[in-house]
């Protein structure tokens, strides 16, 4: 193929503008004075030490653990029976319902947060740690339901028809034969579904609560008073954190699963 | 007396199409009997409602005295090979043919016996090990077979095994399974749409047509006498020419006179005759005679077949490829009264 140099330039140049703040937030984070400049003057890694130090900061950091992880593993619990009824139902309205499950992907995150806070909080009154639960729950179902949906698309229907004439019932079929095989499947949306609910703000930020808050709500709220390298190096962690993730992701199932 | 009985049996598709029509089948214990047709025709449909995936609007279908309509697919026992073999992907051989061994709750070592023993019937001895997505087709064809086999099934069902294969391996597998189906005796039905794998497997052949069994006759009997011009055409029966009953003869539209071995008593029927049974017709022979111009020749190897524009239409003629003839020569064909049969319209 030719190469067109104006293209590859484009290309470079919207690199540099995706990479580029992450990598002078990088370098900011590792100054020692107590405003965030760049470039650095000397270099100092007690903002990270800060980080773990901050008491609100390991609080909520517990808190969006415990939430993104039981919203994750409760959206899988719904979504998987959901995607596996979509996937080999012949019903009508099946794609409408296909997309009332994904609608939260295409909602604004704050409309969602807004709304939940109505019903939630000011209507039905429930503790905070269940509402931000459920908000979580909302946000992370359609990646489930899209990603163990589209791992069934791809499962051939008459291997469960096989294991029905081999004296397997219904349900018994399911987990001998279906699960097992959909694993990478549950992966792909567990990894993608704990990432979106970690990093959420918009329905956190509505449905947070006195004493009870997630990681990035409580970073927001910091710095809004204290504009110090203690924010850059969280988001490195937290940056460090997600390539992470996505590095185990792409070595086990390959970053497409995510992508399907 | 008839081991599986289909009765009048109807299948819709969401409510509209209608499938199977009033469809009827009787198959003997221990036969091997073959649903041939093109796609569409309800082959695959009429097996999924022997197999149990598919309730019959009506209809009744019982075994050994049995029936069976509202019995759910886990509970009938049957052994079904797929066309995509369906073998489980995260399991070995040996545990995808064990597969149906430990849903009977079997000991540890009826399952082993029975294992061992179909994967040596099956001659897969030495891939009880392997993965399905480490295996040929036709291997994994075999561990399908294997697995369907070993529950001891009262009935197998074949949905066009073979289609996935290539021709030579497809023609030693067919030999395989009937040489497996014949050993173990066990009652089978077989959806296919090649006549030629048809006819060399079948006890007897189930020819479909839009939901219905047109014809159920042995392979031999299909073969030379189909009785209706569906069954004729799709069996390679080329030509076709429409007949009228006049007494002890039959005329065609344009008057020549024709007889016909075993003529039935209907008096408007279609003649039809395979292509390497039309001869050229020799002087003074008046009878079963159809005149027409050449067309195209085309060279098959050991004929020429020519495409012959007559009174009746379209004929398709192989002659030998030491008697030639020309493009656009005429030619007295005959059609000998043995072969020339009659079929319903």
């Amino acid at each position: 193929m030719r190469k067109n140099k104006l293209l590859t330039a484009f290309a470079i140049l919207v690199f540099v503008f995706m990479i580029a703040p992450l990598i002078i937030i990088t370098v900011t984070a590792f100054g020692e004075g107590s405003a965030i400049t760049f470039p650095i003057k000397t270099f100092s890694v007690k903002w990270f030490v800060n980080v773990f130090a901050l008491k609100s900061f390991r609080i909520s950091f517990v808190t969006s653990l415990e939430i993104a992880l039981l919203a994750t593993v409760i959206a899988l619990l719904v979504g998987i029976p959901a995607a596996y009824a979509l996937a080999r139902s012949g019903m009508k309205g099946r794609g409408f319902l296909k997309s009332v499950f994904l609608s939260p992907t295409i909602v604004p995150g704050i409309v969602i947060g807004f709304v939940l806070y109505q019903f939630l909080v000011l209507t039905l009154k429930i503790p905070v740690f269940v509402g931000l639960l459920a908000g979580h729950f909302m946000v992370t179902l359609p990646y489930v339901i899209r990603v163990v949906g589209s791992s069934l698309d791809q499962f051939d229907f008459s291997v469960e028809e096989a294991a029905w004439s081999l004296g397997c019932t219904k349900t018994g079929a399911f987990f001998r034969v279906v699960l097992p095989n959909i694993t990478s499947g549950i992966s792909a949306a567990f990894m993608l579904a704990f990432i979106n609910s970690f990093n959420n703000i918009p329905v956190s930020m509505f449905l947070s609560g006195p004493g009870v808050s997630t990681f990035p709500a409580t970073l927001m709220n910091y710095i809004e008073y204290n504009y110090d390298p203690t924010v850059s190096a969280v988001s490195v962690v937290l940056m460090a954190v997600t390539v992470l993730l996505m590095v185990i992701v792409d070595k086990t199932l390959g970053v497409a699963a995510l992508a399907k | 007396m008839a081991f599986m009985t289909l009765q009048d049996i109807d299948v819709r598709y969401d409510k509209k199409k209608q499938i199977l029509k009033g469809l009827n089948l009787e198959v003997k214990e221990g036969e091997l009997v073959s649903l041939l047709g093109p796609s569409g025709c309800g082959k695959t449909t009429t097996l999924r409602v022997v197999a149990g995936f598919i309730e019959p609007e009506n209809g009744v279908f019982a075994l050994d005295g049995e029936d069976l309509t509202k019995v759910p697919v886990h509970k009938r026992n049957f052994g079904i090979v797929f066309q995509s073999y369906a073998l489980f992907p995260h399991l070995s051989v040996y545990d995808n043919v064990a597969f149906g061994l430990k849903m009977r709750k079997l000991s540890k070592a009826e399952v082993d016996k029975k294992v061992k023993n179909i994967l040596e019937i099956c001659g897969l001895t030495e891939f009880s090990v392997r993965f399905p997505q480490q295996m040929s087709g036709g291997q994994r064809q075999r561990v399908a077979l294997a697995r369907a086999l070993v529950i001891e099934p009262k009935l197998l069902l074949l949905d066009e095994p073979l289609s996935n294969l290539d021709a030579k391996l497809r023609i030693n597998m067919r030999v395989e399974i009937k040489r497996i189906q014949k050993q173990l005796g066990i009652t089978t039905l077989f959806v296919t749409h090649d006549q030629e794998e048809c006819f060399s497997i079948s006890d007897k052949v189930a020819v479909m047509n839009q939901g219905v069994i047109e014809q159920f006759d042995t392979p031999e009997t299909i073969y030379h006498r189909p009785k209706t011009e569906f069954v004729a055409r799709f069996i390679g029966f080329e030509n076709f020419l429409p007949l009228n009953k006049h007494g002890d003869v039959y005329k065609s539209e344009a008057g020549a006179v024709f007889t016909v071995e075993g003529a039935s008593g209907e008096d408007s029927l279609m003649g039809t005759i395979r292509p390497e049974d039309i001869r050229v017709a020799e002087e003074g022979q008046t009878k079963n005679i159809l005149t027409g111009t050449i067309g195209v020749r085309t060279f098959l190897g050991k004929t020429y077949q020519y495409e012959v524009e007559t009174e009746a239409g379209k004929f398709l003629v192989n002659r030998p490829a030491d008697e030639s003839y020309e493009e656009g020569s005429t030619l007295r064909l005959y059609l000998p009264e043995t072969k020339l049969i009659l079929v319903k319209r």
